[in-house]
């Protein structure tokens, strides 16, 4: 049974669609990699670098609004999945370093630096990329599955599951910031060399990065239309409304509760990959609550139900905080308070709300 | 859980013309024998004895604290009675099945405030509540086969609905959400609708298209009304129970129990 693509959106939705992959794939790499940089219409590698960052972002919003905006279900500990998978690949991208670090041994240099004289066993074939993308997949899904068991099995709704998915990444973090953890402690990994044997901070190499992350975020998108416009996504979206309703119904809440936020945080994690070897670093603060409270104000931004909104929310919150970090860097959280204020009281449904309102009066 | 086609005893009908399951050989959909409820010492029910035949629209009605909530609450599961019996069909015990596995055996309840799916079409409220296999994968890439399509045409034209398939649920009238859970329940394919004050809240002329509803049920499905509107019970009763103080106090046709001095005594004529 195949997905119904063009059922995804209106002719106007693809044209959008269309002209959006007409950027990323044929002008951004036209103007950056062939262009030479004298000339004004030069994309510079900040934009690439900054552009593909934020298409990791967007990546997240659309995760996020599917368990919280289609089913319900405010998770404050998505940024805890993005982070594993970025350090799954982190571990990945420390064993591309090779002999090329401070100290040209074997280990990664804060082993060294530890005085550890192996490996420990969590970096077992953490050389093999495979490996790396397994558990960029499996890490992030497994501790969504079992933390999501039994916190649905146990009906734990609403302010209760937000409160304990915040407490969750707060664990993590601290667990990550120990040395003994084996993941670098508070400097997490950074310094990375290669890629698939790719220097890494090529700009060859970096528009390989930015188109594959424009892939998966397109991907991630019909992939979220495919979803919310089945029987099942129709079925999340009642859990969201009326679950008893639901549960009468015949449906096992629980399982597709489940569902979701396992594949939600697969897709986090999978974004977390895409990012880390962009940025160039991966540490515990990725884990930070405040993180995973952003990654919510993007979707509320943009606008809850539409997975388009997610993902131009996580763009103007993320172009307005790049924005303010450079030029008043100190008002930036004052900023952000003020922009989900105002956005609450004047824009309930997020900007994409507030456009396809004016457009129906 | 196990495609809705199979249930432990369906080789056990011999041959009979039986639901999925249900054995109704005996032309009896429910038995309530002797049952008995209390509640911290008040007696809910005692020794309540009932019995629904197949198609049949029955009325119960009966002054408040009469029992009737606690019955309803006995025959889903909802509540489990100190004593008695209690049956669906020949061979479903109630007293051991779960809320959720009465359901699914087919007893479908309306409670009184309606709850439907307000952000979804009439329709996809229908499609949602349909009789299907309700495990995540097949719901994943379920599509509409043309015969559920017209099931779900089919009841929306009983609930009269048609005209707003499309509309967004929430937006419907009070009466019309009525409507649509009754329809909610329909697509469940119930062998017995339970309809607690179905009419409360109602116009009068969406009183009277729902009674000609139920009398229109009646016969594909067996019907449990409880109401307190006199004028509707008249309308739609055939057979009517009278409950008081957890027990019948009276049953057969409507003309027959209002002219019963029992009942006239505690309930009609005071």
């Amino acid at each position: 049974m195949s997905p119904h693509f063009s059922r995804f959106y209106g002719p106007k939705g693809w044209a959008v669609l269309g002209f959006l992959s007409l950027v990323v794939f044929i002008l951004f790499p036209v103007f950056s990699l062939l262009v030479p940089q004298d000339n004004p219409f030069h994309i510079s590698q900040y934009w690439v670098t900054l552009l593909g960052k934020f298409m990791c972002y967007a990546i997240v919003a659309i995760a996020m609004d599917l368990i919280w905006g289609y089913t319900g279900i405010l998770s404050l500990g998505h940024g805890l999945f993005f982070a594993l998978g970025g350090y799954a690949m982190g571990m990945y991208l420390m064993r591309q370093i090779g002999r090329e670090g401070q100290y040209q041994a074997d280990l990664p240099d804060f082993m060294v630096f530890l005085d550890w004289k192996e490996l420990p066993w969590q970096w077992w074939n953490s050389d093999q990329f495979w490996w790396a993308m397994l558990l960029v997949v499996l890490v992030p899904g497994l501790l969504a599955l079992v933390f999501g068991f039994f916190a649905f099995r146990s009906r734990v709704k609403g302010v209760y599951f937000s409160i304990i998915t915040q407490a969750l990444t707060f664990a993590a973090m601290l667990l990550f910031f120990r040395n003994a953890t084996g993941f670098g402690g508070n400097n997490g990994f950074t310094d990375f060399k290669y890629i698939l044997g790719l220097p890494i901070t090529t700009p060859g190499t970096r528009m390989i990065l930015f188109t594959f992350t424009a892939a998966v975020l397109i991907g991630t998108l019909l992939l979220g239309r495919w979803i919310v416009t089945s029987k099942f996504g129709r079925v999340l979206t009642a859990i969201r409304d009326a679950e008893t309703r639901v549960a009468f119904c015949g449906y096992n809440t629980v399982h597709y509760k489940l569902a979701i936020f396992t594949l939600s945080a697969v897709i986090c994690g999978i974004a977390g990959a895409l990012y880390v070897p962009q940025v160039g670093i991966i540490n515990p603060s990725e884990m930070s609550p405040a993180n995973s409270i952003e990654i919510a104000i993007w979707v509320a931004v943009g606008g809850r139900g539409t997975l388009a909104g997610a993902i131009v929310g996580a763009g103007a919150v993320s172009g307005a905080k790049s924005f303010f970090t450079q030029a008043f860097p100190e008002y930036w959280l004052y900023a952000l308070g003020l922009i989900f204020i105002l956005v609450t009281l004047f824009l309930p449904q997020g900007i994409l709300g507030f456009f396809s309102r004016s457009k129906t009066r | 859980m196990s495609s809705p086609e199979v249930t432990a005893n369906q080789g056990a009908t011999f041959g009979h013309v039986a639901g999925e399951g249900l054995d109704a050989t005996h032309g009896v959909v429910l038995y309530l024998e002797d049952i008995s409820v209390s509640f911290d010492g008040f007696q809910a029910l005692s020794k309540l004895s009932l019995q629904i035949d197949i198609g049949e629209l029955r009325c119960v009605i009966g002054p408040n604290g009469a029992g009737k909530t606690t019955m309803m609450d006995v025959i889903t599961g909802k509540t489990r009675p100190d004593s008695g019996s209690a049956y669906f069909g020949q061979t479903i015990d109630l007293t051991r099945l779960s809320e959720a596995e009465i359901a699914h055996a087919g007893i479908g309840r309306k409670f009184q405030k309606p709850t439907i799916f307000e952000q979804h079409s009439v329709f996809e409220n229908l499609e949602l509540s349909m009789r299907a296999d309700k495990r995540v994968r097949k719901t994943l890439f379920s599509v509409l086969s043309s015969s559920e399509k017209d099931s779900i045409a089919e009841t929306l034209k009983q609930i009269r609905l048609n005209d707003s398939a499309d509309r967004v649920a929430g937006l419907l009238s009070h009466g019309q959400k009525q409507w649509l859970e009754i329809g909610m329940l329909l697509m469940q394919q119930p062998k017995l609708l339970l309809l607690d004050e179905p009419v409360a809240g109602m116009s009068d002329e969406e009183t009277e298209r729902t009674g000609e509803l139920f009398v229109s049920l009646a016969g594909r499905h067996s019907l449990v009304v409880v109401e307190h509107d006199m004028a509707f019970i008249e309308k739609i009763a055939r057979k009517v129970t009278v409950l008081h103080e957890g027990g019948v106090l009276a049953e057969g046709p409507m003309a027959q129990v209002q002219n019963d001095p029992k009942v006239i005594e505690v309930y009609l004529g005071r």
